[in-house]
């Protein structure tokens, strides 16, 4: 009797940790499915190619492609050395377990819980606010120029966002390169900077190139923090110079899907636009972990 | 200066915080000849041979008080430059360890940090490391695969050739060997008693029989203190302090 119902039991949880299982597959299945076959078929190179047209009903989605780009590349050419000097730091530099240290990791492990729309706020109001607004004042004598929404401003706010991403996979890099390392260099006669210029760096590529790459995925992918930076609804040029305003892949779904006109014609564009943005962050992601696995592999060779 | 040693030790005391690990240390190390360390775990040979090329001022807390001449210069007085003594007084670790880089690069990464860019230049310095080494032969098709794929005799060798390209004139060896097998460290003995025609060498080691095979001159240590130096036969045959002979009858029964 006792027997049978522990039998019964442990079935039932068989049976239920499989279903989760199961659901959360077909959940990412009906998603992924429905985006694909109803995105797929508009996909075309004129699709990716051209400008929207006639309130975003027809053309194509170019302009938030570069934007994109273009908002990445920056985001990146500010982060992964921010990133990658914090990481350094806290591993060589920084007496190890110390008060500063402990505050700094608290930091960095706040910002990265940090709701991503505040983020947007901080932009607004810093980089704006402050830093634009007092560019212009004090070299531009009050004349507009950086003190409003522009892709320099996205970007910097999307680095603070991804700062985390970046100083978590370098410090997670530089942990394992031995000790001994270090000593040998030092013993050697290397100056600190040549032991991290020639010892260390080289052999945290993998990590920082990881970091990088997941950095560069959520913030292909983050609209909140541009909404109020920068973020285009449409714009009829391409950003050129820092402080354009840009059209972002996933600003525009937001843009498509709440604001249009027409929606249903919309639609398939709509489809086809976040079939795009999935693909670059999926594509990224997986180039993070290819990598990584390399890199770890590698690793375990050599210890 | 006289010729008579080449490290000269005097009233050396190392703290690390308030523990004191070496205590009053008086010896001298000679010229072109291999002085051995020897004495039980924890009793400060390592500290003592780190204290030659100041590998101890990278911990924390350390303390050193007494002089340590090399040729003759206080290497603990300002006037003498961290970079270049360590240049001169070089260390072969316990384990072998390689950078994950090719063989060659190893070797040259002593030499691209002092400044030598020039590629022929380079390869030489690296082709004779290597042959100082006796390891070229093997090597010399593979130079640019990874250090890591050689076996860990080789990789120790490949240490050792990577401190000779930096030109060093003191050789620190804290248990070279023991990582090896015993074959493998056979043949590492045999290349340091060959390296002593052109190097000081100190080694410190746990093996009795290394230190009698190997060494010119013994130092038993105790506790922090160098309870007895002087040639190696002296010390393994007739030692003159009791605790000495303690030692080394204990460890051979
Ligand atoms: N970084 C350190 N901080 C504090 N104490 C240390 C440190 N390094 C060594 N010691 C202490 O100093 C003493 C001497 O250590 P040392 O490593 O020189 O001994 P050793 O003779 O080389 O021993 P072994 O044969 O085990 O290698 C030991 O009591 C050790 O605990
Ligand atoms: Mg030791």
């Amino acid at each position: 009797m006792n027997r049978k119902l522990i039998n019964f039991i442990s079935a039932f949880f068989y049976t239920l940790t499989g279903l989760a299982c199961a659901s959360l597959v077909i959940i990412v299945a009906i998603i992924l499915g429905n985006i694909v076959v109803n995105g797929i078929s508009h996909v075309t190179w004129e699709f990716l190619s051209t400008a929207p047209k006639a309130g975003m009903a027809e053309g194509g989605i170019f302009p938030a492609i570069f934007g994109t780009a273009f908002l990445v590349l920056l985001m990146t050419i500010a982060v992964v050395p921010l990133g990658v000097s914090t990481a350094i730091y806290l591993q060589i530099y920084a007496p190890a377990k110390s008060r500063w240290v402990h505050a700094v990791r608290m930091a960095i492990q706040n910002l990265a819980g940090v709701p991503s729309i505040v983020f947007g706020l901080f932009g607004l109001g810093f980089f704006i606010e402050f830093m634009g607004k007092g560019i212009d004042k004090i070299f531009l004598g009050g004349e507009l120029y950086m003190g409003q929404p522009a892709i320099i401003w996205a970007s910097l706010t999307l680095a603070l966002l991804t700062l985390p991403t970046v100083v978590v996979s370098t410090e997670e890099a530089l942990r394992v390169i031995p000790k001994a390392h270090r000593e040998v260099a030092f013993s050697l006669g290397a100056t600190r900077w040549q032991m991290v210029r020639y010892v260390i760096l080289p052999q945290a590529v993998g990590g920082i190139l990881t970091g990088t790459i997941l950095a560069v995925s959520r913030g292909a992918g983050e609209v909140a923090p541009i909404l109020f930076t920068g973020a285009a609804y449409y714009l009829p040029y391409l950003p050129t110079r820092l402080n354009h305003q840009f059209m972002e892949l996933g600003y525009h779904v937001y843009v498509m899907a709440t604001q249009s006109p027409d929606v249903d014609a919309t639609l398939p564009i709509l489809y086809a636009t976040v079939l795009v943005l999935l693909t670059l962050t999926f594509t990224l992601n997986f180039t993070a972990i290819i990598i990584r696995s390399k890199v770890r592999r590698k690793l375990k060779i050599g210890k | 200066m006289n010729n008579i040693s080449k490290i000269e030790t005097k009233a050396l005391d190392l703290f690390y915080g308030h523990f004191q690990a070496l205590k009053n240390i008086h010896v001298s190390i000679p010229p072109q000849k291999i002085t051995a360390f020897i004495g039980p775990s924890g009793c400060g040979k390592s500290t003592l041979l780190r204290a030659y090329n100041r590998m101890n001022d990278l911990i924390k807390g350390v303390k050193v008080t007494g002089e340590v001449l090399l040729d003759g210069k206080n290497i603990y007085s300002s006037k003498m430059k961290l970079i270049s003594l360590r240049k001169r007084v070089g260390m072969v670790f316990q384990r072998p360890n390689p950078f994950p880089i090719s063989t060659y690069e190893n070797v040259a990464f002593g030499p691209r940090i002092h400044g030598i860019t020039n590629r022929e230049q380079l390869d030489n310095i690296v082709e004779t490391s290597l042959k100082a080494t006796g390891m070229w032969k093997d090597v010399k098709d593979k130079l640019q695969i990874s250090a890591l794929a050689l076996a860990p005799e080789q990789q120790q060798r490949l240490c050792i050739s990577r401190l000779l390209a930096v030109e060093p004139e003191v050789l620190l060896m804290d248990e070279p060997c023991s990582a090896l097998d015993p074959i493998a460290t056979a043949k590492i003995e045999e290349l340091i008693l060959e390296l002593k025609k052109c190097l000081t060498v100190v080694i410190v080691t746990h093996n009795m029989q290394q230190a009698a095979r190997v060494s010119d001159y013994s130092a038993f240590m105790l506790l922090g203190d160098l309870v007895e130096f002087g040639e190696t036969k002296e010390v393994f045959t007739n030692p003159k302090d009791k605790r000495t002979q303690d030692y080394i009858t204990g460890r051979f029964g």
